[in-house]
């Protein structure tokens, strides 16, 4: 798999060696595992998170030694966790089995989430698949536009424009 | 209006901040955060498993306390007192080695029999293989000199240094000695001073004499 480009700026990570490759990989797994296993609860649901979770960071492991020791690594795994997520969901969809419940969306199946989280989860899960991607790479995986671009491969301005339209949509569900 | 439509925007995002932020911190994200840790768990084994780590890693109880063992495809490449910092060990692999390292217990688990035998005295040999790539040219005779005394002798650094064609560098063979990337594995603790002192050791005296002593080499301190 190709790094791609975008993944290749912004700070160093915590832990990472002066010079060289990137930080030992465990570390890389300890310190993005949390952020990737949310993304992927909140496209695939819970049934899916785990293979989901092995194939991102499987394919991560795969090109691990070409990153620079500067790399964005948060961003580039989320990348390789969002691809996938859509992987999964699209085969999932060919199966024609139901979508997973909205319980599933964030993860909380052992607490009720305040109720308007619920119903905006809901919404987001609803939007078109683009639409959802960058709304939850933005706010969930707190990804800056540029990165969010990369990840679903189109440009920023595009992004931004998918981003404005999920919002829009969102409206209806959040009290002004 | 623009200006209510920006406004209503600025309050989705603030909504699904604000979401994300309790979505993080309630007890449900205290399930997701277990559910990785298990997932991660299962992810290393599975590496671990399929031969996808260049370096393997996972620590082992011993009389010492805690070491840390990692190995390649190879065998084992390092052997790490509890006192060294897990990071820098794993750090320096990942510079000398490579990067991908995975903490894998089951990878570990031959290594970690061997090593009960011994330290309960029903071990005299290593039979793991080992990998040498982290010692030099100079250091790989001198350790392999170390390496063929016998359970229970002991060399003087200045036979070893012989015995590894440089008779003069005592000294030299002492660094590369002490610089052993496997101590208990490769027998560093069985080269002592010529006088019968038992001398430095990169774990401590004690635990070199606690060794030789395990060992039959010298009379247990009274």
């Amino acid at each position: 798999m190709a790094v791609s480009a975008a993944s290749a700026i912004a700070t160093r990570p915590a832990g990472a060696p002066a010079r060289g490759g990137p930080p030992p990989f465990q570390r890389f797994l300890d310190a993005h595992r949390d952020a990737v296993w949310r993304l992927l609860i909140s496209i695939v649901g819970p049934a899916e998170a785990e293979d989901c979770f092995q194939e991102t960071f499987i394919a991560a492991l795969r090109s691990y030694p070409r990153l620079r020791h500067d790399s964005n690594l948060r961003a580039w795994v989320l990348t390789i966790a969002h691809r996938k997520a859509l992987d999964a969901h699209r085969a999932r969809a060919r199966r024609a089995l139901p979508v997973a419940d909205v319980a599933a969306v964030d993860g909380r199946r052992e607490s009720s989430p305040d109720p308007r989280d619920e119903q905006l989860w809901q919404a987001v899960h609803e939007l078109p698949p683009r639409q959802r991607s960058v709304v939850l790479l933005r706010f969930l995986a707190d990804l800056p536009h540029g990165e969010i671009a990369a990840a679903i491969g189109c440009s920023e301005q595009a992004a931004r424009r998918s981003l404005h339209e999920g919002l829009t949509k969102l409206r209806k569900v959040v009290p002004a | 209006m623009i200006s209510e439509a920006s406004n209503d925007i600025a309050a989705v995002e603030d909504a699904l901040r604000r979401a994300a932020a309790r979505g993080r911190s309630s007890a449900g994200a205290d399930a997701a955060r277990r559910a990785a840790a298990q997932a991660s768990t299962r992810l290393g084994q599975h590496i671990a498993d399929e031969g996808l780590a260049d370096v393997s890693y996972a620590s082992a109880d011993s009389p010492f306390g805690r070491l840390l063992l990692a190995a390649t495809r190879r065998g084992l490449v390092r052997v790490a007192f509890p006192e060294e910092d897990e990071d820098a060990m794993l750090e320096s692999l990942a510079q000398r080695v490579s990067p991908r390292i995975v903490e894998a217990s089951s990878a570990m688990e031959p290594i970690r029999r061997e090593l009960d035998e011994y330290f309960s005295g029903r071990r005299r040999e290593f039979a793991l293989p080992l990998d040498w790539r982290l010692v030099g040219p100079f250091g790989r005779r001198v350790l392999g000199v170390t390496a063929e005394i016998p359970y229970g002798g002991v060399m003087s650094y200045a036979e070893v240094a012989a015995d590894a064609g440089s008779p003069r560098a005592h000294r030299a063979a002492g660094n590369a000695l002490g610089a052993n990337p496997m101590p208990i594995v490769i027998p560093c603790h069985r080269v002592v001073r010529s006088g019968g002192a038992i001398g430095n050791y990169g774990g401590g005296p004690e635990r070199k004499r606690w060794l030789l002593e395990l060992e039959g080499a010298i009379a247990p301190q009274r």
